[in-house]
This record gives C-alpha cells, sequence and structure tokens, in this order.
C-alpha cells in the first residue's frame, strides 16, 4: 500500500467512514473530523511513519504543514517522509 | 433550607455490575476480593483486591469513546447512566442550566498512567496518544457525566483521598438545599488496581495479602477494590411532584480536619465529624440505628474510629449497630464513600442491615456490635455513613428513612 492509501485509510477510521468514501478533495470538516479527531489522526500518521509531525494545535494555520485538503496531508506527509529519510 | 431525597442511584464494583447485584451480595455478605489479574501481578507483594470482573468495555462504549474514557471514568458513566435512568430525569431548559454534577477521585486515570509511563520509561518511546491528559484529568468522570446528560449547573470533582466521595456528596446536597439546584448528581469513583496504583500502596505497608477484616482482632490491613457510586440528589418537592420514587432522604453532614497526621487517624477528628453530623441533621443521637463504618480493616483506623463512635454515642453506641462493607467489595478510596452510601439506603429503606463479614475473633478495642458475618433485619430510622481520608480529612453524612 503506498502512502496515500494508508494515510486515507487511517482518516476514514478516524472518521469512522470507508476509505472509498475519502476522496483527495475532502477537507476534514467535510468529513466531519473535529481538532480531537485531528490530533488523534496525526498520532496515528506519526506512529505509522515513524516521522514528526510539525503540527501545532493551538494554531493550525501557522503549523508548517498544510491540512486544507486530504490531498494537502498526503503531499506533506511524503515531504516530511522523504526529509526525515534523509536527516535520520 | 429545602429538603433533599435521594431519587436515583447506581453503581458498579466488585460485587456487581449495578445496585440490585450489589445490595444482594451485601445481603448475602458475599466477598468480592480474590486475586487480582493484570499485567506484571507476579511483580507484586499484594495480589489481592476487589477487581470489578466480568465486565467488557467494548459493550457499553464504542471505540471513539473508549479513546477517551479511562477505566475510572468508564465505571462513572456506568454508575451514572444506571442512576439518572432509575430517577427517569431528562435534562433539558431549565432544570439542565441548573443542575450538575460533582463527583470524588482520588487517583485519577492511574491505569492511563500506568500505561504511559510504561510505554515512555520501560518500551523507550517517545510519542504517547494525544488523550493522555483529558484521560487522566480527575475531572473527566463529572466532566463525562455532564456532557453525557447535558448538565450545565455547578459541577465539579473533589478529591480528598478515601473521603473524596462523601465530601462531593456534600458538596451537592448542601447546592439542593440551598436552593442553587432542584437536583444534583454525586457519587464517586476510582480505578488504582493496575501494576503502579498497588505498588504505590504497597510501599505504605498497610495492605493485607489474604482478607480485609474489619474490627476483627486478627485483622491485619486494608484491600483496594474499584468501581463507582452515583446518586441523584433532588429537592424533595420537586420530586415529589413528578411522583419520583424516593430512596432515601439525605438529613444532613459535616466535615472536620484532624489538622494533625498524614496518615495517622485522629479520635478527635472523626468525632468531631460525626457529632457535626447530627447537629445539622437535627438529629437525636438515639435515633441512629446504623453507621456504615470506614472501617478499612487497619488496626489504627478501626480502633480509633470505635472509640470515636462510644465518645459520641456514649451508652447508645451499644445499642446501634456498625458495620464495613469494605470487607465485601475492599476500599475503592474516592470511590468508597458512594458505593457504602448503598448499605445505609437499604438499611433505612429495607430494614436490612449489612455485616461486616471476615470476622473472626472479637478486639476489645472495637467492642461495638459490628454485625459479624450475617446481615439482620432492623427498622433503622436514621444511618450514617463515615469517611475519614489520609490526610485527616473526614466527612460524615446522615440518611433518613421517609415517612410513611
Amino acid at each position: 500500500m503506498n502512502t496515500k492509501d494508508r494515510v486515507i485509510e487511517i482518516i476514514a477510521e478516524q472518521a469512522v467512514l470507508d476509505p472509498s468514501d475519502v476522496t483527495m478533495d475532502s477537507t476534514l470538516e467535510e468529513l466531519g473530523i473535529d481538532s480531537l479527531g485531528l490530533v488523534e489522526s496525526i498520532f496515528a500518521i506519526e506512529e505509522e511513519f515513524d516521522i514528526s509531525v510539525p503540527f501545532n494545535a493551538n494554531e493550525p494555520q501557522q503549523s508548517d504543514f498544510d491540512i486544507s485538503s486530504v490531498a494537502a496531508i498526503v503531499a506533506g506527509i511524503e515531504r516530511l517522509i522523504q526529509e526525515q529519510k534523509e536527516t535520520s | 433550607m429545602k429538603r433533599v431525597v435521594i431519587t436515583g442511584a447506581g453503581t458498579i464494583n466488585a460485587l456487581g455490575h449495578n445496585v440490585p447485584d450489589t445490595l444482594e451480595a451485601m445481603r448475602e455478605g458475599r466477598c468480592g476480593i480474590g486475586e487480582l489479574t493484570f499485567r506484571d501481578v507476579d511483580r507484586l507483594a499484594i495480589r489481592i483486591g476487589g477487581q470489578v470482573r466480568g465486565y467488557e468495555p467494548e459493550e457499553r462504549f464504542n471505540r471513539q469513546q473508549l479513546s477517551l474514557y479511562d477505566r475510572f471514568t468508564q465505571f462513572t458513566l456506568i454508575a451514572a447512566r444506571e442512576a439518572i435512568c432509575q430517577a427517569g430525569l431528562e435534562f433539558s431548559g431549565d432544570l439542565a442550566a441548573r443542575a450538575g454534577v460533582v463527583l470524588g477521585n482520588s487517583g485519577g486515570g492511574m491505569t492511563t498512567l500506568d500505561e504511559n509511563y510504561r510505554s515512555v520509561y520501560e518500551d523507550g518511546k517517545n510519542r504517547v496518544h494525544p488523550f493522555v491528559v483529558p484521560k487522566l484529568m480527575n475531572n473527566a468522570g463529572a466532566s463525562h457525566v455532564s456532557m453525557e446528560f447535558n448538565l450545565k449547573g455547578p459541577s465539579f470533582t473533589v478529591s480528598t483521598a478515601c473521603a473524596s466521595s462523601n465530601h462531593a456528596i456534600a458538596q451537592a446536597f448542601e447546592l439542593v438545599r440551598s436552593g442553587a439546584s432542584p437536583v444534583m448528581i454525586a457519587g464517586g469513583s476510582e480505578s488504582m488496581l493496575c501494576f503502579g496504583g498497588v505498588k504505590a500502596w504497597e510501599g505504605l505497608r498497610v495492605m493485607s495479602k489474604d482478607a480485609c477484616r474489619p474490627f476483627s482482632a486478627n485483622r491485619n490491613g486494608m484491600v483496594q477494590g474499584e468501581g463507582a457510586g452515583v446518586f441523584v440528589l433532588e429537592e424533595y418537592e420537586h420530586a415529589r411532584r413528578r411522583g419520583a420514587e424516593i430512596l432515601a432522604e439525605v438529613a444532613g453532614y459535616a466535615m472536620s480536619s484532624d489538622a494533625a497526621d498524614i496518615v495517622m487517624p485522629s479520635k478527635q477528628g472523626a468525632a468531631r465529624a460525626m457529632r457535626g453530623t447530627l447537629r445539622d441533621a437535627g438529629i437525636d443521637r438515639t435515633q441512629v440505628g446504623y453507621i456504615n463504618a470506614h472501617g478499612t480493616g487497619t488496626a489504627a483506623n478501626d480502633k480509633t474510629e470505635s472509640a470515636a463512635v462510644a465518645d459520641v454515642f456514649g451508652r447508645h453506641a451499644d445499642n446501634l449497630m456498625i458495620s464495613s462493607t469494605k470487607s465485601m467489595h475492599g476500599h475503592l478510596i474516592g470511590g468508597t464513600g458512594a458505593v457504602e452510601l448503598l448499605a445505609c439506603i437499604m438499611a433505612v429503606r429495607d430494614g436490612i442491615v449489612v455485616p461486616t463479614i471476615g470476622y473472626d475473633e472479637p478486639d476489645p478495642e472495637c467492642a461495638l456490635d459490628v454485625v459479624p458475618n450475617e446481615a439482620r433485619e432492623a427498622c433503622v430510622e436514621v444511618a450514617l455513613s463515615n469517611a475519614f481520608a489520609f490526610g485527616g480529612l473526614n466527612a460524615v453524612l446522615a440518611l433518613r428513612r421517609l415517612p410513611g
């Protein structure tokens, strides 16, 4: 399973949806994921990919991590995996 | 001042997963204490406790709820659901705005702490689940009850070790008696039966390795339990108008502080709390037929408590009955007074006085009628519930049978 599918699976589980119902242009709000659900999703993503996601729940807009859509999240994670592989 | 009655009760503890099962077990003098089962129990010197058995969290809560509810919060919600269902109350509008929840708790989410300390210290992980803090905070139980039942009035958690529940019920009682709120949910819960929780208690060397035998000459310490007790306290006229079933009247309470020692109990502090309760409730001491003792089964508590009862009640001390149900469900610490209040309700409502089980040998220093090993029928007008906490913080409640 590639990164995109695994991220979608985590988000779908959080939203209690089937992965096929989560599209790349979905927003977390549309999927019914609240702030606590978002933090839990990020935790699950960190565990899954063994990466650290620079997300601060106090100021989500200021974080160096775009959560505006599923596509943005997937792209951000792919970038983090790449970066953190290079530095480790 | 308003009169305050109990119109709902709920519990889960080692004796049962609801009030009827618990009362039946108490009446029959059954023991809910047994071998502890959890991870690393083989590294403990103390391996017995009053664990809640046959409990499947998945049957009561969904996955999302379980990710947020420590075991003590789960117990709280189970007891609250039973109590509020029995009371038949729904909270909306003005009632919701004024009704609140006050719960006792001592250790907070001990299982959550234990699991996550293990994960970062023992397993060397550097990341914990984001809900650790909302799970372990002491007020999680009260907060989740307020959310599930739409309680928007005064709500908080009281933490006074072994007296937490009695202090909590006293605060809720005061809010109803004063007219501030027509209905308050009150009680307490605790779940310390995990490796770290029991290991901490072991250190104090007050735990028994075999049984909790309050007031018996061969008693050798306390035994931990877990669970919750929750009650609906309602203003009498409010309950009467809607035709609610009334379990008992809460007649009064008193609180005191020993201001003496962080662990040793004080006869004076206990006596002041009992005397204050009689005064607050306007009860003559001869009206008290039953006392649910703090009765931990330690050498110090039981003789001090017996002396305090003798001091307060004088000659009437020989006429009243006093028993400790900790012999059956163990010591639920912050939840203990709430579960024990059930025995007081049964005494005044049903005329059944529950026994102190495990009683083998009389102790001249505890020369009271401790209702050894078998329940008794008696007409009890007033019952007291004692709670004397580590730290010397005491709270006593008085229940009265409703006339007619």
